[in-house]
């Protein structure tokens, strides 16, 4: 395979601690994290809640600088990036958040989030941007008349085509999904994996899709991170199968998930 | 796919927003009033006429008149001119610098953070009438330096409230989204922060507007605000305050006008509440 678009080299994040105790039983959120992504790539990373893998998604993305350790985006080195520098480089790395209630200001018409995009990074002009809007629409499964409605006419799942529309508008590299769908109702929560996929086929995207269902992971992407206590513990590889797996915490992961047949016995 | 069209109108027209409706249409008239005040009276606010001083309320003088012979309506609707003037500017400039203030110190943090609150606590330790007196009675009487102190004193109020709604609203994935898509500090503050951190302190400016209000006409009282001949409320009550008891008229009307005004405005920031509250779910 060819340089890999994105390269993590042992990064780790501390959170400081407030108030009296200070010092008292530090764990790191994230720590000495490695791994690479290819050009067009989906790359799964699971794991249990207070694992890391937000802390993981917050500092590929420089949402948190990581007290340690390397990003190598496209060859450049972002954590050594001063903040001004680096506020040009990070539409590069995209986020769609987990919560879709949140995710998006509730005083801004759709039309205006996914505008805005555009227009800071110079992506559209003034007179282009209503098509581009309607386009970017178009590709998240979304009617044209939408960019004319504020958020709160949208259902989560709907907001989530939402989010992934304004992460596209700042023509990314890398889509990092922090567990996008966790909030969603089960019947919506295929389409939006569907239109992550179909997107990743379509732009060429790379993709670092995060969750904490082992075989729902293990189902979209082939090579799998697993992450326990801030430590990624094992990586499945793209040939091998989560069946295979060797540590015991992803045994566990795996055992954890009701089997039809032992319900039904 | 259909988009799911909320069908919740706006609260103050479906569940009957008297406060706010109400509040707006007093403070119209009283507004409209004060723009108009030659065309509601015929009277001149500052002409003298000594024969006709102190009379009771008629129908040629509807709130009679006072010591001087002034026509006391008249001096009441030309003096919410000066009155509505302070509560504006006595509300505008502490509101838009305590907002930029707190906007700062709740996004930026730290130090940034510890400085400006250092400096709110040694303003709000202070108690807030006897601060405005000092810094009038300081830099001289007259409305200018009354908004001066006033501005001094209670930007601070402004800032504590935006201060915490922006700690709050930092932490949200829309700010997290547009500094992971590029943009720069000031647009997430100014465009992606303050639009969701304001309405409190919108809320709570209407209520300011009334102290302001009570606060000039106290100080016209004290004669540090508004200078005679200048028809001000307080002014018109310190004036007349030894006729009282003889001819109680001429303290009734601009007395019955502060509270008419305070009650107004503070409808409109009960119904402004309700508003909001409604805006967000």
């Amino acid at each position: 395979m060819s340089e890999p678009i994105l390269r993590v080299e042992g990064i780790s994040k501390t959170y400081a601690p407030r108030g009296l105790f200070k010092g008292a039983g530090l764990r790191p959120a994230l720590a000495s994290a490695s791994f690479e992504l290819s050009k067009g790539e989906i790359l799964g990373v699971v794991g249990e809640s207070g694992s890391g893998k937000t802390t993981l998604a917050r500092c590929v993305a420089l949402l948190e600088r990581p007290d340690a350790g390397r990003i190598v985006f496209k060859g450049e080195e972002l954590t050594a990036l001063s903040e001004g520098v680096l506020r040009k480089r990070r539409r590069g790395i995209q986020t769609v958040f987990q919560d879709p209630y949140a995710s998006l200001n509730p005083r801004q018409k759709i039309g205006d989030v996914l505008g805005e995009v555009m227009l800071v990074h110079g992506l559209a002009t003034r007179e282009a941007l209503r098509d581009r809007v309607a386009a970017l629409l178009d590709q998240v499964g979304l009617p044209a008349t939408a960019a004319d409605a504020y958020p709160k006419a949208f259902s989560g799942g709907q907001r989530q085509r939402i989010c992934i529309a304004r992460a596209l508008a700042a023509q990314p590299d890398i889509l990092i999904a922090d567990e996008p769908v966790s909030s969603l109702d089960v019947s919506v929560q295929a389409q939006v994996i569907n239109l992550i996929l179909d997107l990743r086929d379509r732009l060429g995207l790379s993709v670092i899709f995060i969750g904490h269902d082992l075989q729902l992971i293990d189902f979209i992407a082939p090579r799998v991170l697993v992450m326990l206590n801030g430590e990624i513990v094992e990586t499945i590889p793209a040939d091998g199968s989560i069946a295979d797996a060797r540590h015991e915490y992803t045994r566990a992961l795996m055992q954890a998930v009701p089997k039809l047949e032992t319900i039904t016995g | 796919m259909a988009l799911t069209q909320s069908r919740s109108t706006p609260a103050w027209r479906a569940g009957g927003n008297w406060s706010l409706r109400i509040g707006l249409a007093g403070f119209a008239l009283i507004l409209l009033a004060a723009i108009f005040a030659p065309f509601v009276t015929a009277f001149d606010p500052t002409a003298i006429s000594l024969t006709n001083a102190l009379q009771a309320p008629s129908w040629g003088h509807l709130m009679g008149t006072d010591h001087l012979g002034r026509d006391v309506f008249t001096r009441v609707v030309f003096a919410a001119r000066v009155d509505l003037q302070i509560g504006a500017i006595g509300v505008a400039l502490p509101l838009i610098i305590g907002t930029v203030v707190g906007l700062f110190a709740g996004y930026y943090g730290g130090w940034v953070d510890a400085v400006i609150g250092r400096v709110v606590d040694v303003v709000i330790a202070f108690p807030f009438l006897v601060l405005v007196i000092a810094i009038v009675a300081m830099l001289g009487p007259g409305l200018i330096n009354l908004y001066i102190a006033l501005t001094v004193v209670s930007w601070v109020l402004y800032t504590r409230i935006i201060r915490a709604e922006t700690i709050a609203l930092k932490k949200r994935e829309y700010v997290l989204a547009a500094r992971n898509l590029g943009f720069g500090h000031l647009r997430i503050m100014f465009r992606h922060i303050l639009p969701n951190a304001i309405a409190p302190a919108l809320v709570f400016a209407m209520s300011d507007f009334a102290l302001d209000v009570q606060v000039g006409a106290t100080l016209s009282f004290f004669g540090l605000g508004a200078q005679p001949p200048t028809a001000e409320w307080g002014l018109m009550i310190a004036e007349s305050r030894s006729m009282m008891l003889a001819a109680p008229w001429v303290v009734v009307g601009p007395g019955a006008a502060i509270v008419v005004v305070s009650l107004v405005v503070s409808l409109i920031g009960d119904g402004l509440a309700d508003l909001v509250r409604g805006l967000d779910e």
